[in-house]
């Protein structure tokens, strides 16, 4: 199934959690804020959200900024 | 550490700090000399961005170089409108670095100019929600008083368009922001030599805050010590009261008791 992450429509597996999503792509989900359908996710619900076709994701953290 | 510094503190959010000097995380050579520009600034309030992370860059994550201890201040850089920088906001506080923000609402990327309309319907919508609220303005006094009444905890009006290096090219509303505001004014900016900020500090600014000017130098960690001597000397000097200014000279030896005079 596709979603929208960050923008760009991508495969993910059926399924799948936004916590397993997120280190599957390498990030530690302590450094990073996510926001769902527009709604933003606390820590502690990240392995209990499973994404849907055509779910919204966004995953932000710092980059270096004035 | 100066016995002024012991007692000349920046009160902002109702927290002291002993530098009145903050500094940005931006457009460094290099990420990891982030804790020696720390350390040779001796800023305590430092600002970060949020973006999207982008899985195709090996990007780190700037928060490693960040030494404990520092206020951290997102900005909501990205955003056109309240909207989006009350997104941004909320977004950055849920990373859990507390509750600071400085608003930055950018609807043009030539001059980078805010939108003061926006940002004075972002600041009143997240000082509702809790939030310590620095929002980023041009030098525009009306604003500046808006976003007081509306419970700003400093305004930062701007020397010069971001990352232009020109010093305070506004001067003249810097000034009247000095004189009328009461929450702390942080003049962010333009400033591109220490001179510029000792000249903001003398003027009565209560800090500044400075990213283009330390990264852009040659040396960045000197730059950064070079602000952090400049802001130090500017704001003794404001608190020592400068002399009147004279159209005419007033002769600092005294004009008698001359070798030539003859009775």
């Amino acid at each position: 199934m596709d979603i929208q992450l960050n923008g760009k429509r991508m495969p993910v597996a059926a399924g799948i959690t936004i916590g397993d999503l997120i280190r599957e792509k390498g990030l530690a989900p302590t450094t990073v804020v996510v926001e769902h359908n527009m709604t933003i996710i606390t820590a502690a619900d990240l392995d209990q959200i499973t994404l849907k076709e055509d779910d919204a994701l966004e995953i932000l953290r710092f980059v270096g900024g004035g | 550490m100066n016995t002024e510094n012991a007692t000349d503190f920046l009160t902002i959010g109702g927290q002291e700090f002993d530098s009145r000097l903050l500094i940005g995380t931006g457009k460094y050579p290099a990420d990891d000399l982030i804790p020696e520009i720390v350390a040779a600034s001796g800023s305590r309030i430092i600002t970060v961005a949020l973006r999207r992370v982008d899985f195709a860059a090996t990007t780190d994550n700037v928060m490693q170089h960040i030494p404990d201890g520092m206020q951290l201040l997102p900005n909501t850089s990205g955003a056109r409108n309240a909207e989006e920088a009350v997104r941004i906001a909320r977004l950055a506080r849920a990373i859990g670095c507390g509750n600071w923000v400085k608003i930055e609402v950018i609807p043009d990327y030539k001059y980078l100019l805010p939108d003061g309309h926006e940002t004075v319907r972002a600041t009143e919508i997240l000082v509702e929600e809790g939030f310590v609220v620095l929002p980023y303005i041009n030098a525009d006094p009306v604003v500046a008083r808006r976003l007081e009444n509306a419970g700003a905890a400093a305004v930062m009006p701007l020397g010069a368009p971001i990352g232009s290096n020109r010093g305070l090219t506004t001067r003249e509303m810097l000034q009247i922001i000095i004189d009328d505001i009461e929450v702390p004014v942080v003049v962010d900016a333009g400033i591109g030599k220490p001179s510029q900020a000792c000249e903001a500090m003398q003027m009565g600014a209560d800090a500044c805050l400075v990213n283009t000017a330390i990264a852009s130098a040659a040396n960045p960690v000197t730059m950064a010590g070079a602000f952090a001597a400049a802001i130090r000397a500017g704001r003794l000097a404001w608190l020592a009261g400068p002399g009147v200014v004279r159209a005419v000279a007033a002769a600092s030896s005294p004009l008698t008791g001359f070798l030539y005079e003859q009775e």
